[in-house]
């Protein structure tokens, strides 16, 4: 037995350290894009007609230039993505996902561990993972692509006389919207899935996790990013 | 708004005394607007700060035995005038739009209030800006016959009579006016104002206000909330500051309008034969750089100017008409015809509701106008028109152009709905001899089939013998009394569930225009995924094991 699992290597011991997994642009794209979301989501609805009270124009206004923020925002954390390579965490990790989902839908409730454990090259779920890719190659595109194009209608109504161009861009937009929305919903109820229902929420605002980290991980950080090491 | 018959004291039924002269001041009241003065000077295009004084010329000093010979005082120096006016609609009534080849001119049209003015030119002619025209020997080649006063009188003192008498209860209608001093109008001669052009422009259709819904007296002397233009307050324009002319040809015809002008303003001072918000305005006048400018200029591609700064039709305290009948003419209570006055209007005077001669009217004020797709062509049901009665009403006007056609926008336009004599045999409109003193016009023997039979022999027209009363509608566009910026139509009026352009084809607005399917399973999707958040944040919390230690 003990030779067996000698042969199979000793598992490093590891130890649960705060280390700062949200970087200080991170969290900042995070929070002001959830902002822009939200005044998106509401002022959208509003051009749309589904929140009345809300005066056309301004509704109209705020929408426009939320969109325009945001999509200088998205422009720059595209670039810092790239850049820092955290573009890798969004690939697809399909071997994991059925475990993930097998915990929501049930381990949760009956109190089973979570079947992963955040490391400093993964800070995400392979469902959470794939959810973000989700809203990151497809929701968010089909919404600034139409935005963009929906915004920009002044510039190219007079060919788009007697087309359908108006109202598919308009449906792509509302759809995409739709999904949004629910996107919210399903992120914002997750955050309450954490050791407290606090907990995640609290990680996005200082940054910081405890997560364990090898005895090697722990050199590292040490010698070379001490600032990223909590106390 | 109003309804003509919920105005206080609906039975207040004024039985005037057809053949008398209580009745007689009755019709000058409906045909003259309230009376004019001189608003002084007006803002006109072009000419400003005139060389010469009229009361200083020789030949302007009088006595002039009649109009006509003022006008020969006129023409002995402005001596191309003639032959200039001579070419306008004023004095032709007679225009061939080049668009539709269709023969139109008051000469040539009928219309859905007093019908037609060929065959009742002794009363129809007041506003013909010449003297006496009352058939057809009237000599259209002789200067001497331009009625120059009705245009350029600046004392508001200056009138006109019908030119032929009518029977004696219509005839004694203008009776006891104060007799024209010549000179003294003559010598104050000036470029037209407001309430010269209004003389006829207001009082389309019979009365003050009642055809067009965009002109009327209020114009006079607007508040600048009435008409930013117009407003001593405001721009205090005369006409002919917008509508500018070139050898006395005034622009802004609505037989052949501009429904879209791109050229907009032009080189300073060229353009002069046009009366389009756009020739001064531009075509892209929203303030910018500004989000709500920028879209704006975009909706003018396809709105008119008029559809959002024209927010109400009739705002001056003086109503429109808006539907006449004109099968219950010829009522009588013990003999005698009568005037029923159930409509008070927003600046206090009664209008009638049900007149023997005429028949029963519906008036409104303050009333959004009805939109259309409109390309500047309008087809007219002529006198030659085979009509189609199928669909009803039948327009008299019919607004061309839709949402595939780029030169069209939406315009908004007040619709008159009348139930109009017609031959229902020969599917035909009719002229309808109203006026003379003879035995078969209508407004004296009350036999329509007579009127009829002789207004259809002025031009040996065809008619079957039998008249029917045909529902129409003809449409007004409504371009006047233009509102304070502040005041335009707000954007969710028309971006909404009940949007004023509800029922347009080829429209596709925020918060009108909806995929319904896609909205029932966008919130379908969205409150289904609220119930399941909120179900399994409820089972952990009853299963009581809270103990995740899971990582998001």
């Amino acid at each position: 037995m003990t030779d067996l699992s000698m042969a199979a290597g000793t598992p490093p011991v590891k130890t649960k350290r705060s280390v700062m997994i949200y970087s200080r642009y991170e969290r900042f794209w995070h929070w002001s894009q959830a902002i822009l979301i939200f005044v998106l989501a509401l002022s959208g609805f509003a051009v749309h007609g589904t929140l009345p009270f809300v005066k056309f124009s301004t509704a109209v206004t705020i929408h426009s230039w939320a969109a325009i923020a945001l999509i200088v925002l998205w422009i720059f954390t595209t670039f810092w993505h790239f850049t820092t390579g955290q573009w890798k965490q969004y690939l697809p990790q399909i071997s994991g996902l059925p475990a993930v989902i097998r915990f929501y839908a049930w381990g949760i409730l009956t109190g089973a561990p979570h079947p992963y454990s955040k490391t400093l090259r993964r800070k995400q779920n392979a469902l959470q993972s794939l959810a973000y890719l989700f809203f990151m190659v497809m929701i968010g595109p089909a919404l600034w692509s139409s935005g963009i194009v929906y915004l920009t209608y002044p510039w190219w109504a007079s060919w788009a006389i007697g087309t359908l161009g108006l109202p598919i861009v308009a449906f792509v937009h509302t759809a995409a919207a739709f999904l949004m929305i629910t996107f919210v919903v399903i992120h914002v109820y997750m955050t309450t899935t954490g050791k407290t229902v606090t907990h995640y929420v609290r990680t996005m605002i200082t940054g910081y996790d405890s997560i364990e980290l090898t005895p090697a991980e722990i050199a590292y950080l040490e010698e070379e990013r001490s600032g990223l090491l909590g106390k | 708004m109003r309804s003509s018959l919920g105005v206080a004291g609906a039975l207040f039924a004024v039985a005037l005394l057809f053949s008398g002269v209580s009745r007689a001041e009755d019709v000058a009241e409906q045909l003259s607007s309230a009376p004019a003065k001189p608003v002084a000077a007006q803002k006109s295009s072009g000419l400003k700060g005139g060389t010469a004084d009229h009361s200083k010329f020789e030949a302007l000093k009088g006595p002039f035995a009649d109009g006509s010979e003022v006008t020969k005082a006129c023409l002995s120096c402005h001596t191309e005038a003639g032959k200039h006016f001579m070419k306008s609609i004023h004095w032709t009534w007679d225009y061939t739009n080049p668009k539709t080849g269709q023969k139109l001119g008051k000469h040539n049209v009928i219309n859905n209030f007093c019908t037609n003015a060929r065959g009742n030119e002794g009363m129809c002619a007041q506003c013909h800006a010449g003297y006496g025209w009352k058939d057809d020997t009237f000599d259209f080649s002789n200067q001497n016959n331009i009625d120059c006063l009705v245009c350029h009188d600046t004392t508001a003192t200056y009138y006109r009579l019908p030119n032929s008498r009518g029977h004696d209860a219509c005839g004694v209608m203008f009776e006891g006016k104060k007799p024209i001093d010549l000179p003294k109008v003559a010598q104050h001669v000036g470029l037209p104002g407001r309430q010269n052009c209004g003389t006829c422009h207001y009082n389309g259709g019979g009365g003050d206000g009642v055809k067009h819904g965009d002109l009327d007296s209020s114009l006079n002397a607007p508040s600048k909330a009435l008409d930013v233009h117009m407003s001593p307050d405001g721009g205090n324009f005369a006409c002919t500051n917008c509508h500018v002319s070139d050898k006395h040809i005034v622009s802004g015809s609505r037989y052949d309008m501009i429904a879209k002008d791109e050229k907009g303003p032009g080189a300073p001072g060229s353009r002069r034969d046009i009366a389009t918000c756009e020739s001064c305005h531009s075509s892209k006048p929203h303030d910018k750089p500004s989000l709500i400018g920028f879209q704006l200029d975009t909706h003018a591609e396809r709105i008119a100017c008029q559809t959002c700064h024209i927010p109400e039709i009739a705002r001056g305290g003086v109503a429109t008409m808006v539907d006449w009948d004109w099968s219950t003419a010829g009522k009588f209570i013990d003999g005698k015809g009568y005037a029923l006055e159930e409509y008070k209007q927003g600046d206090g005077k009664e209008r009638h509701t049900y007149w023997t001669i005429k028949g029963d009217f519906k008036w409104n004020e303050n009333f959004a106008p009805t939109y259309k797709w409109f390309d500047g062509r309008m087809m007219y049901t002529t006198i030659d028109t085979k009509i189609d009665d199928s669909e009803q009403p039948v327009p008299i006007n019919a607004v061309m152009g839709g949402p595939n056609d780029p030169k069209a926008r939406i315009w908004p336009f007040k619709e008159m709905h009348t139930r109009l004599p017609w031959d229902p045999k020969n599917k035909s409109l009719v002229y309808n001899h109203l006026w003379g003193k003879d035995d078969t016009a209508f407004w004296g023997n009350f036999d329509m089939v007579k009127s009829v039979a002789a207004g259809m022999k002025i031009e040996n027209r065809p008619f079957s013998g039998e008249v029917g009363f045909l529902p129409t509608v003809s449409n007004w566009p409504i371009t006047h009394m233009v509102a304070p910026k502040t005041d335009a139509v707000k954007c969710g009026e028309c971006h909404t569930e009940k949007s004023r352009l509800a029922g347009l084809p080829g429209i596709y607005m925020p918060a009108h225009s909806t995929v319904r399917w896609l909205d029932l399973l966008g919130y379908a999707m969205f409150v289904t995924t609220i119930g399941g958040v909120v179900l399994h944040g409820l089972a952990r919390v009853v299963m009581g094991k809270k103990k995740t230690h899971g990582e998001v």
